[in-house]
């Protein structure tokens, strides 16, 4: 069983996420040219080593994460929600506890 | 080399099993070959045994990092069938099943194929409607296929849970009587010795660590017992596809490396005579009795992106689950060992056979579950396209450019998510 440090939920079992895949994957603009679109939806990097993926809390949040993993040992090395401002508020509230400067 | 015969096996019964030769040599690398396979797994094994039977080619080398046949060879459920849908496929795995079945006097070597049917289990009217649609178009190429009546299926497998309170009651099945097993080191040792009777070097413990290239071809590789060049390369490593297609310079690949897990019981008496498939709501689940009486079963991908060789336990709960709820009767069998192998998962589900961006570098990939199946045909067409530098019309489609194109084969419909296509 992996073990993923959800930003919201805390350390859960991955069996409550579901794997989302590559995260540095960029959908293009809808009118961007079809080489972009075939690039974004069929081709991989395929690491083997450290990459950054999705996962959702399915059974626990729902929201969608990134997570830092080495696809050879599992290691999780970090993780954040997928959701930017999300991200930067929770930067923000943990920095300051009492709430934004 | 001697050929194996009944009259063979008895003279070395009766002279204490002295006298068999080595099933092949094992040489030392050479500096040049014409043509160089990466990977003595089923499909490169294959593909160089036909390159010399079927093209009379010589001064081949297949080289393996490991052992002969320890990749996904030696983890698989062994399952051998042709029951595929879509143009392409369809033809590509019946000319498979046909060289399954001529197999083990072709190779002059038992690889124990028993044409045992595979059945696969029906729940539903709608899923009855999908798979005599499946069934029948398979027909129209020449495979076989037939549909179970309930009455039909309990005659034939009497021990299911046919209960009418089961989650998922069984209503029949969909069959291809043609299908099987077989014995998955037998077929890698098989083609192994016919392919070194041939004159083709299997090189074992001769890891490629580097491509190296001028310009738009391959002109060396790098491995761990020195440098060895080929005028044409072959790439058969599915699992590890993405790492040399990097060496190689060359990027990305519409495919994801994922595990999927087997496991094998302790051994029983004789229990299941087919192997039996259960895919509905969710849940995907097959077995089949080996002949040493061994459950052999599996599932699904571990549903996350990995080269690690080894298994999750939330998996095996699932397929616990799915093995209980049809063969009730397994609840106390113990399990004696589970293993995982790292598949090429497609974007599409299918394969790839084609050529390369670099002039002398050939791709065989992509092979999802269905790589242990399809090794005979895989080799035949994958030695026919390096043999003549184009592809057969049957793997006309198995390239890399069908995604942009838009004739993706997509057999289960399941859309661009390589976890999906189990």
């Amino acid at each position: 069983m992996i073990r993923i440090p959800c930003p919201f939920c805390g350390t859960r079992d991955h069996s409550e996420f579901s794997y989302g895949g590559d995260a540095t994957v960029i959908y293009p603009p809808l009118d961007a040219a079809a080489a972009d679109w075939i690039e974004a939806v069929f081709q991989r990097d395929n690491i083997d080593g450290v990459q950054f993926e999705s996962w959702q809390h399915l059974h626990g949040c729902r929201m969608w994460i990134i997570v830092e993993r080495d696809t050879c040992t599992h290691e999780i090395l970090s993780v954040r929600p997928a959701d930017d401002a999300i991200a930067r508020a929770l930067t923000i509230t943990s920095a300051h506890p009492g709430g934004p400067a | 080399m001697k050929r194996y015969s009944a009259w063979s096996v008895f003279f070395n019964g009766l002279t204490g099993q002295r006298n068999w030769d080595r099933a092949w040599r094992d040489p030392e690398p050479r500096r040049e070959y014409d043509i160089v396979i990466v990977g003595a797994g089923l499909h490169g094994l294959a593909t160089a045994f036909y390159l010399a039977k079927n093209h009379g080619l010589g001064n081949i080398a297949v080289l393996e990092k490991g052992w002969l046949g320890g990749g996904n060879a030696g983890r698989n459920t062994t399952i051998v069938r042709s029951n595929y849908m879509m143009p392409g496929n369809r033809a590509f795995y019946e000319h498979s099943l046909k060289l399954w079945e001529n197999l083990s006097h072709e190779l002059n070597f038992n690889v124990m194929f028993s044409q045992r049917a595979h059945v696969s289990l029906l729940h539903s009217p709608a899923a009855r409607d999908s798979a005599a649609r499946r069934y029948n178009t398979m027909r129209l190429t020449g495979a076989d296929g037939e549909l179970w009546d309930l009455a039909t299926l309990k005659r034939n497998i009497p021990h299911l849970n046919y209960s009418p309170d089961a989650r998922f009651p069984i209503t029949g099945a969909a069959v291809q009587p043609r299908a099987g097993t077989a014995r998955h080191d037998a077929v890698a040792w098989g083609y192994a010795r016919a392919a070194d009777q041939c004159g083709v070097d299997i090189i074992q413990n001769c890891e490629v660590t580097g491509v190296a290239r001028d310009g738009g071809q391959v002109t060396d590789l790098q491995t761990s017992r020195g440098l060895i060049g080929g005028k044409k390369i072959g790439l058969a490593v599915a699992g590890n596809t993405s790492r040399l297609w990097r060496m190689a310079g060359l990027g990305k690949l519409p495919i994801e490396t994922h595990k999927l897990q087997a496991f094998v019981s302790e051994p029983l008496k004789p229990l299941l005579d087919q192997v039996v498939v259960f895919g509905v709501g969710g849940t995907h689940f097959y077995i089949s009795q080996s002949d040493k009486g061994g459950m052999v079963f599996g599932g699904d991908l571990d549903w996350y992106k990995s080269y690690a060789q080894r298994g999750n336990l939330p998996l095996v709960q699932d397929v616990s689950e799915c093995a209980t709820s049809i063969l009730p009767c397994l609840g106390r069998v113990r399990l004696l060992r589970h293993w995982a192998g790292v598949m090429d998962m497609s974007m599409d589900g299918s394969p790839f056979i084609c050529k390369t961006p670099l002039t002398n570098l050939y791709l065989n990939a992509g092979w999802n579950y269905g790589g242990f199946k399809a090794s005979p045909a895989s080799g035949w067409y994958f030695a026919d396209l390096i043999a003549n530098d184009r592809a057969d019309p049957v793997i006309a489609n198995h390239n890399l450019q069908r995604f942009e194109q838009g004739i993706n084969l997509d057999e289960r419909g399941a859309g661009p998510d390589p976890k999906l296509h189990g």
